[in-house]
């Protein structure tokens, strides 16, 4: 018999019942929940009749759809739709009795920044959201992943979700990133190379030496767009790096339950002689600071590139490459960087934490955001915005004339008023470049903090090591 | 929910790829508390100019397609986002089956959780169902879930496969919340025996 992988030891740790065709019932010990996608949910087990299965399991915390602007506690500040999905959030947490961290908590912001934060996300767990971007949780060894509003509503009711098992992937980065490159641009080079449906039915971990020197932070922007490239979940096996960032968080184990945690988690990764059903190896010395120019995340060249014209592609992506091509009003042949910008967008569950911000910090100190163009910083977390003021690092932003804002999803799908006008142009750190995700008929280039900070002070894309 | 029995429908051809959760329902529209509704707004920034006038070209729009209750679509069709508005929306227009060579994970289970069955097949029939698909509302295809068949326009048959007990689900109208909670005993089972090993949790 062979190994298992770290995917196969968390699935067998979790699996509650399992019937003959292998339609299983795997258990949940996380469910992070926000308000755009679970209002229909809580309306569904109350016309049901039926309780939170397990409330101290179920965290919620508002962010897709709240102000990022000061004064926002006040209701008279939101929109009509996300004064009613907000409160809606409050009476539901109140009436269901999970755990909360409202709009006015310091410990608010983007679900998958506050549960890593507070200690809810642990190795070896199992962790669920009403929300794609979930599999961020994936960088603690945990495996996380997003949901519909039916399995929101099957989670809160059972604790458990029906699945059938996913395959596995392994993805390696061996060897050092060189200077400049950042966990974006691995991630980014990753669905370049297996484009966004090369991950679909399988579970990826992501492993070598580049991985290993990952900080948390960065090892949670790899994770976090495995989604991209159709994986159902990342994972990274969790190492010292990990027990170090868990420990002494507010929900994680203590004493001689941290022990019998600590003892397990150290079991917790693939096994030499483990089966995997497709393996990608990319060098971390190849990789370079990339930026997408499409509407796909795959879209992906190194910055040194130029604008692909359709005839480079085959099948299919002709088309959407002759329709991305128009929707983002570029022509072949162009160098990437030389591609004006309007807006540079810092934030969101990708790139929203402490870490980006330094990095983000770094190129902006003594400079100034060039003329014309507006830069809207987002911290992920009311945490991450008063350690950003405890560095310094606010007043750099201020000071090269950001605009330093409050925790939440922002303009990452800009359901908020923080919106892309038609043509409007944007160097971002989120995670998708769609048609109209950051606002209708609005551009997005995904970029790392480096890339989008640079970008900031020329007014157009830029390779980021010129500026370091 | 309702039991999902044989139909015949009229076919929309979609052939772009990577057709993703913002184009089927854009983020404006999940501002709602409810389930309901959606319809109008389905593909709404390819269907609709900025005044709210339908744009002619879109699929949607033209006649034949107005009724469409099958969409046949180019690979990775509901790719991006979780949110479970994209099914909620094509059920609503009234669409009951998507056929693609692939789908994105997420998107593909929430149809199932919807009364909306995606179908994935070889590129070759999806490229034979696009063509039956242009002919508009000559295109009528028959889908057959109890017998994983597709019936084209000219009477051929495509087989397709489905997983056994997402079948079940859709050909019984089973909910499966209900069918989980008969499994509550072994539910109770894990949590104790987890509550020993993983006390931390
Ligand atoms: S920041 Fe963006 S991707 Fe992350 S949870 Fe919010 S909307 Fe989703």
């Amino acid at each position: 018999m062979s190994g298992k992988t770290l995917y196969d030891k968390i699935w067998d740790a979790h699996l509650a019942h399992e019937a003959e065709d292998g339609t299983s019932l795997l258990y949940i010990d996380r469910h992070l929940v926000h308000e755009v996608t679970s209002p229909q949910a809580f309306e569904g087990l109350r016309m049901a009749g039926r309780q939170v299965h397990a409330p101290d399991k179920t965290i919620a915390v508002p962010d897709h759809n709240v102000p990022t602007t000061a004064g926002r506690e006040n209701p008279d500040q939101m929109t009509e739709d996300s004064r009613i999905q907000v409160a809606a959030l409050d009476k539901n947490a109140k009436d269901f009795g999970i755990h909360y961290y409202p709009v006015n908590d310091i410990r608010q912001g983007i679900v998958h920044i506050v549960g890593p934060e507070q200690g809810w996300t642990l190795p070896g767990m199992t962790v669920v959201c009403g929300d794609s971007h979930t599999a961020t949780h994936g960088a603690f060894g945990a495996l996380a992943h997003g949901i519909g509003t039916s399995e929101v509503e099957h989670v809160l009711a059972t604790q458990t979700l029906i699945q059938k098992k996913s395959k596995n992937m392994k993805v390696e980065i061996t060897g050092k990133l060189r200077p400049g490159v950042t966990a974006k641009d691995i991630t980014l080079a990753v669905i370049g190379e297996t484009g966004t449906a090369g991950g679909t039915g399988y579970v990826i971990e992501y492993c070598g030496e580049a991985i290993r020197d990952l900080s948390m932070e960065g090892r949670m922007t790899v994770c976090n767009m495995a989604i991209e490239g159709g994986a159902r979940a990342g994972l990274i096996a969790p190492d010292e790096t990990t027990f170090a960032y868990v420990k002494g968080r507010p929900h994680a184990p203590k004493g001689a339950q941290w022990d019998a945690a600590l003892a397990w988690w150290k079991t917790l990764k693939s096994d030499d002689d483990a089966q995997w059903d497709k393996v990608v190896t990319l060098k971390g010395e190849e990789i370079e600071p990339v930026v997408t120019w499409g509407t796909s995340p795959e879209d992906v060249l190194p910055i040194t590139g130029v604008v692909p014209s359709p005839e480079d592609f085959k099948g299919g992506k002709v088309e959407a490459a002759k329709r991305s091509l128009d929707y983002m009003g570029l022509t072949p042949g162009t160098p990437l960087d030389e591609i004006k910008i309007d807006t540079v967008f810092v934030g969101s569950c990708t790139n929203g934490r402490i870490e980006d911000l330094r990095e983000v910090a770094k190129i902006l100190k003594g400079r100034k955001v060039a003329d014309g163009v507006r830069m809207m910083i987002v911290p992920g977390s009311g945490l991450v915005r008063e350690q950003a003021e405890a560095e310094g690092l606010a007043e750099i932003f201020t000071k090269a004339g950001a605009d330093w804002r409050l925790a939440g999803c922002s303009m990452c799908l800009a359901m908020n008023p923080d919106q892309l006008a038609p043509e409007e142009r944007c160097a971002s750190t989120s995670n998708r470049n769609f048609e109209g995700r950051q606002g209708y008929k609005g551009r997005t280039h995904l970029v790392s903090p480096g890339m989008a900070a640079a970008a900031a002070v020329t007014g157009h894309l830029t390779d980021v090591r010129e500026l370091v | 929910m309702e039991k999902y029995t044989k139909f015949t429908g009229v076919a929309a051809p979609m052939p772009l790829v990577n057709i993703d959760t913002d184009m089927i329902i854009p983020k404006v529209f999940l501002k709602t508390i409810k389930r309901s509704g959606l319809g109008v707004n389905l593909f709404d920034e390819m269907r609709y100019d900025r005044e709210g006038n339908e744009i002619a070209d879109f699929v949607l729009n033209k006649p034949p397609y107005r009724g469409a209750q099958i969409i046949v679509a180019g690979d990775n069709f509901g790719c991006g986002s979780s949110r479970e508005h994209a099914p909620w929306a094509l059920k609503d227009f009234g669409i009951r089956a998507v056929v693609s060579t692939s789908f994105a994970d997420i998107f593909f289970n929430n149809c199932f959780k919807n009364g909306i069955l995606p179908i994935v097949l070889p590129p070759e029939d999806v490229a034979k169902l696009m063509d039956d698909a242009e002919r508009g509302a000559n295109a009528q295809v028959t889908i057959d879930l109890e017998n994983q068949v597709i019936t084209g326009p000219d009477g051929g048959e495509i087989a397709f496969e489905v997983d056994a007990f997402r079948k079940h689900c859709l050909l019984n109208g089973l909910d499966d919340i209900g069918l989980t909670l008969e499994k509550q005993d072994a539910i109770d089972r894990f949590e104790t025996k987890a509550a020993q090993e993983r006390p931390w949790v």
